[in-house]
């Protein structure tokens, strides 16, 4: 018995130790870090209170970064999910039928978030080339006037989104095609008995309500990966044209690792972090009791 | 057939596997009928073909002298109760047991929340809904667990709310499945009563589907037994318990199996058991002075109330005698005599199908 602490010391020590110097120490520094001007390889900084935040909210390119990152969350958050939703109850329904094609289909949805995105987003740039890629060859045969997909200040950012849904939509589909297996069948029997006949309403009284921790989960997952857009950034348009595609984190690597400027990257990423914390906290707090049922 | 209920040579088969085979039972109105079968014996997709949860791959459904084989379960407005109960995890008890009113009387728009607001119609169903629901609860002793959510009742409560979502709606049956399974012991005894008492006040043509055959024993007007997806018998409790009309049967219905001596074995306790299987139940085979079966003790278990012996007979065939109270009993390996009454052996030809005993 007096051995047990021991035990329990050598299993979580390492770990704990880990995440006190690499996570908790850095954030730590990073909060001090970002109510100065240190500049990276400077030997002195000094303390400039809230001036890196006033920069970040106070100029046009800050709140840019904020309002483009909004957007794009925007549209990504319930576009995936609703879509991720959509596709794996689609191809539960399919899997008792035609079992060999729904595993098919849920391998070539799986297949962007297995994939690169980074090599995906020079497919994405050839699909999205002004003149010679596919999508702009589809819209003039549909009728439609080409779009300037990455070069447009005003379509840039919805650009960006729809590759952000198409990515995230596989993910959301098997973590929804998990909550979808675990529903009980009974209850979708019992349904049919008290009288829901179609599908639709047996969707609102079973699939749905049985689905809400799942889609919790989900929404916080997706949440966390849109705010965090950075890859198609960064290989597609850096963010241009003028700052029309800027983002939160594509700001703090160019203000960090491109400028330098430490304290003002640490003052983003304080910003982005708590935005974050916030986020998760509201969703668990106002989600969490309407999903788990007791 | 002009019953309430009834199938009519109803074949059920997935892919290959045929569960049910050729069946016709009848539920006729105001009757408590049991399904009784070992497990994996089809009488779970039995249930499922009358409630209309599954259609059958041949022969008829009929509801009331109407055609209702290809007719969907809320159109059949069949009740059932699932073995899991099956309640809304998400849904108070009153909003459980007031859905398949809502389903049935509200239209999708009416079902929003806040419908009663706008619509006067909708505020007149719902004050409906909420009567029937009360009294419903009032009949199943549910009135203090109406706001609860199901995970929050025990076992036996959530039957009764099951119950309560089952019966709300008028249906023109009532099946249940495996109603006693979860139950403990004590609470059996009193969920079987319970069950017999509704059946009496309500009235509907009810549908028990069991594996226990005293549920069924206890419980039904009629029992249907059901082996290897087709019925093999049907009558009262006490036909099928005393006239079992198979070996299969035989061995299938008592507490305490049948013991079965082969054509040959039983020749001393019956002339027929030179040419038939005798079968006696061991509450029937006893020790006496003058019995004519010899048999040497094995085993001796003791139950409380009664004491199994297990004995090896003629032909090394294993009997087992069941003696009641504080009977003087033999030691094991003692060797004694057992005899049983004309009246209580059933015999068998060798394709296991009852023949009648010459008295």
């Amino acid at each position: 018995m007096s051995r047990r602490w021991i035990t329990d010391l050598v299993l979580v020590g390492p770990a704990a130790i880990a995440l006190i110097l690499f996570i908790f120490l850095p954030v730590c520094i990073v909060f001090v870090l970002a109510f100065t001007d240190y500049q990276f390889g400077a030997r002195t900084a000094d303390f400039v209170g809230l001036e890196n935040f006033s920069d970040l909210f106070g100029s046009r390119i800050g709140r840019k970064a904020i309002t483009n990152t909004l957007i794009y969350a925007g549209i990504v958050i319930p576009t995936s999910v609703g879509l991720g939703l959509l596709v794996a109850v689609g191809l539960h329904s399919l899997s008792k039928t035609l079992p060999r094609i729904s595993n098919a289909l849920k391998a070539i949805y799986f297949l962007p978030v297995a994939a690169t995105l980074v090599a995906m987003a020079v497919s994405w740039q050839m699909l999205m080339h002004p003149s010679l890629g596919l999508l702009n060859h589809w819209a003039v045969a549909l009728g439609f006037s080409p779009v300037q997909w990455l070069s447009d200040r005003d379509t840039v950012i919805y650009s960006l989104a729809m590759i952000g849904v198409w990515q995230s939509v596989g993910y959301n589909m098997v973590l929804f095609l998990a909550g979808l297996s675990a529903i009980p069948e009974t209850l979708y029997d019992a349904s049919e008995v008290d009288g829901a006949e179609s599908g639709w309403s047996r969707f609102w009284l079973v699939t749905w309500p049985m689905l809400g921790p799942t889609t919790l989960f989900v929404m916080i997952v997706t949440a966390a990966t849109a705010f965090r857009v950075f890859e198609t950034v960064a290989t597609m348009t850096q963010g241009g044209p003028a700052f029309a595609s800027d983002t939160i984190v594509y700001a703090l690597y160019r203000e960090g690792f491109v400028y330098f400027k430490a304290g003002y990257a640490s003052a983003i990423t304080v910003v982005f972090f708590l935005a974050l914390l916030l986020l998760t906290v509201i969703q668990l707090v106002l989600v969490e009791r309407r999903v788990h049922y007791r | 057939m002009s019953g309430a209920l009834s199938l009519e040579n109803v074949t059920k088969r997935f892919g290959n596997t045929t569960a049910v085979d050729g069946i016709s039972l009848e539920l006729k109105e105001g009757e408590f009928v049991a399904l009784l079968g070992a497990s994996g014996c089809g009488k779970s997709t039995t249930l499922r073909l009358f409630a209309g949860l599954e259609t059958a791959t041949e022969g008829q459904v009929m509801l009331k002298g109407k055609d209702v084989t290809q007719a969907s379960a809320s159109a059949r407005n069949i009740a059932l109760m699932f073995q899991s109960y099956a309640l809304y995890p998400h849904l108070t008890v009153q909003q459980n047991i007031a859905m398949p009113l809502k389903l049935r009387r509200l239209n999708a728009l009416q079902r929003l929340p806040g419908a009663g607001m706008v619509s006067s119609r909708a505020r007149a169903q719902d004050a409906e809904i909420k009567l029937a629901v009360a009294q419903m609860a009032d009949m199943l002793r549910l009135e203090e667990l109406l706001h609860r959510k199901p995970g929050q009742l025990s076992g036996g409560q959530q039957q009764r709310v099951a119950l309560a979502r089952a019966l709300v709606r008028d249906p023109s049956a009532f099946l249940l499945d495996e109603p006693l399974s979860n139950l403990d012991t004590q609470l059996r005894a009193e969920t079987r009563e319970e069950i017999r008492a509704l059946h009496k006040r309500t009235g509907y043509p009810f549908l028990l589907v069991t594996h226990d055959q005293s549920d069924a024993l206890s419980m039904a007007d009629r029992i249907a037994v059901m082996i290897a997806g087709k019925v093999v018998q049907t009558g009262s409790p006490t036909e099928i318990f005393n006239k079992p009309a198979s070996q299969e049967i035989a061995t299938f219905i008592g507490h305490h199996r049948m013991n079965i001596l082969p054509a040959g074995a039983g020749q001393s306790l019956h002339s027929d058991g030179s040419k038939l299987a005798l079968g006696v139940r061991p509450e029937e085979l006893s020790l006496v002075q003058k019995g004519g079966l010899q048999a040497t003790v094995e085993s001796i278990t003791f139950h409380g109330e009664e004491t199994i012996l297990k004995l090896r007979g003629p032909s090394d065939v294993i009997l087992r005698s069941v003696v009641r109270g504080r009977a003087n009993l033999p030691d094991i390996g003692e060797n004694v005599r057992l005899g049983a009454a004309v009246e209580s052996l059933h015999a068998f030809s060798d394709d296991g199908q009852r023949k009648e005993i010459t008295q």
